[in-house]
């Protein structure tokens, strides 16, 4: 699998990050290379084989509904690039 | 005294902690006295903790004074990566994108070390997010290998094993998701577990991918090693992975090995092409030695093991990608202020927040986990890791542990692998099996090359949850 400058583009789009003319052309070359190699996977056979992805076999682990403490709200907004009174303060949405 | 003081194990420090020869104040300043000296050549860490940790031991000895029960981490310095979250204090994963950040609460097992008195004198350097085998992808500096400055100490726990390899404190908490405890720990000769998924916490622990993702110790022996488990592992109901599985008495189990019951299996794979012969050597020596003392050695089968660099970097990146799509720029971390509206601002603030590692990953992520690719990427991964699976459960119907090489190489220099994403990852050929089969791995340190004195680490992989096994099985290497 070989991809396309647009690929890579499209690919940051979908992931938010602006990547610079030299990134979009390394990361074409450095993921189609990485892509190729994963191939191999095609070799195997999986028809009828379940996917794993709990390796120890936990399953719909629930905790009591319970009110417990929780950050302030404070705390919670003690890391914010840019806050007003109580909230996170964002760039506009829809111009 | 310096000297004597930091280069302890756990056991003879809490000894002289217990017979009042020493306070955990002489050893916290003995150990960032250590710090001070190695640091400038080192570069371990991110943070030094040096008030918070004084402040600790202070408290510590108050309560000593007081008489309270003097557990076996009471009063022992040590480290965490900086990827787990330590209330008040500052935690990167060692990115850009969090480089200011505060958490305001402390991972589970941070806790759990704070409640029995041990003493946290910093946070050590990584590959940013788990993301390398080197520490070459930190967004804050190399790390060097004490052993050797001119070698990396391996990645992405690198730090933490450099710090328990130069005396920076009696043991290391650490993060191992594709080899990240185990491969630094090789390169340091020194120490690491990487438990059972879920045996121990990560709640508080910055994700790289989640289904992958483990904590464990980077220490000086098994029995240390078994003494910070009995400290950190078990279930935590913030963490809904950790299953409810006693959590064994480890030190004992160490105590009472008989070789002579364990059979030993050695997944051919492991000793195929690429592998060093160095490293080959050492690994079969220390195998030689085990026979000596009794143990049965059986060649087995791994067939699956070609497939699973591919699986686990479609695995990883594709859990990378969904788990550092929180890094915004809205609620905490790096944000472009400059951004003209909403969108932008998630743009430019991880353009200019993540490296370049991060980058690769949560592009190769997106595009695994993206409409129609998802079934021919990362579902067939996942099929793939089912298969590798089984191919362990299959051989520890024969065998109780199996043996092969941690890493294909002895440590490298500086620069050798980081041009090219490809050479590096194939790297974790040895260690990436266990992290998709959810089984532990033990590293310890079975030789030196001939150029320049470097570690050789073997690895002891078992069951899930047969932790004890395999320190009770590496106590006996000569």
């Amino acid at each position: 699998m070989s991809l396309t400058k647009q690929d890579v583009q499209q690919i940051a789009k979908l992931a938010r990050l602006d990547l610079t003319e030299e990134e979009t052309e390394l990361y074409q070359q450095q993921l189609s290379s990485i892509l190729q190699y994963v191939e191999m996977l095609g070799e195997v056979d999986t028809s009828g084989v379940e996917p794993t992805s709990q390796v120890t076999g936990l399953q719909n682990i629930t905790r009591a509904d319970k009110v417990h403490t929780s950050l302030s709200n404070e705390q919670a907004l003690k890391n914010a690039p840019s806050r007003e009174d109580r909230f996170f303060k964002v760039k506009p949405v829809i111009e | 005294m310096t000297n004597n003081l930091t280069n302890l194990t756990i056991t003879q420090a809490h000894t002289l902690l217990k017979e009042k020869k020493i306070s955990a104040l002489e050893l916290t300043q003995a150990t960032l006295a250590r710090v001070k000296e190695q640091e400038p050549t080192i570069h371990a860490f991110v943070t030094v903790t040096e008030e918070h940790a004084l402040q600790q031991a202070k408290q510590v000895d108050k309560d000593i004074a007081a008489g309270k029960e003097i557990k076996p981490l009471t009063g022992i310095p040590y480290t965490a990566k900086d990827a787990f979250c330590t209330k008040d204090i500052l935690t990167t994963a060692s990115s850009n994108i969090l480089k200011n950040f505060i958490p305001p609460y402390s991972a589970t097992v941070i806790n759990k070390l704070d409640e029995v008195g041990a003493i946290l004198i910093g946070k050590t350097n990584q590959d940013a997010f788990g993301h390398g085998s080197s520490t070459e992808n930190s967004d804050f500096g190399i790390t060097r290998n004490p052993i050797n400055p001119d070698y990396v100490p391996g990645g992405s726990s690198g730090g933490a094993a450099a710090a328990v390899a130069a005396d920076m404190g009696i043991f290391a908490l650490a993060e191992d998701t594709g080899g990240s405890i185990r491969q630094p720990a090789s390169f340091c000769g020194v120490t690491g577990l990487k438990v059972t998924y879920g045996r121990v916490s990560r709640y508080g622990v910055i994700a790289y991918a989640s289904s992958l993702d483990t904590i464990g110790p980077i220490c000086k022996n098994a029995e240390d090693a078994a003494l910070i488990m009995e400290t950190i592992a078990g279930h935590d109901p913030l963490d809904g992975t950790t299953p409810n599985v006693p959590v064994p008495n480890y030190y004992n189990e160490l105590q009472n090995t008989d070789l002579s019951k364990i059979t030993i299996g050695i997944p051919k794979e492991y000793y195929a092409e690429g592998l060093d012969p160095e490293v080959k050597q050492a690994v079969e020596t220390a195998i030689e030695q085990y026979k000596e003392q009794g143990a049965k050695v059986k060649e087995v089968s791994l067939p699956h093991t070609k497939y699973a660099i591919a699986a686990y970097y479609l695995i990883a990146t594709s859990e990378t990608s969904s788990n550092l799509s929180r890094y915004d720029g809205i609620r905490y971390g790096y944000s472009d202020q400059n951004a003209e509206n909403l969108i932008d601002t998630y743009f430019k603030s991880r353009a200019q927040g993540f490296g370049a590692e991060a980058k690769r990953r949560i592009m190769l992520g997106t595009y695994a986990l993206s409409a129609g690719y998802y079934d021919a990427y990362y579902k067939k991964a996942m099929q793939v890791r089912t298969l590798i699976k089984q191919d362990f459960e299959k051989a520890f119907e024969e065998v109780d542990v199996l043996i092969t090489p941690t890493s294909p190489v002895p440590p490298f220099k500086f620069g050798a692998k980081s041009h090219d994403p490809l050479s590096m990852y194939l790297m974790d050929i040895y260690t990436v099996t266990a992290n998709l089969a959810g089984i532990p791995g033990l590293n310890i340190p079975v030789g030196k090359t001939k150029v320049d004195n470097l570690p050789i680490g073997m690895q002891i992989l078992g069951p899930q949850f047969s932790e004890g096994k395999l320190l009770a099985v590496s106590s006996n290497t000569v």
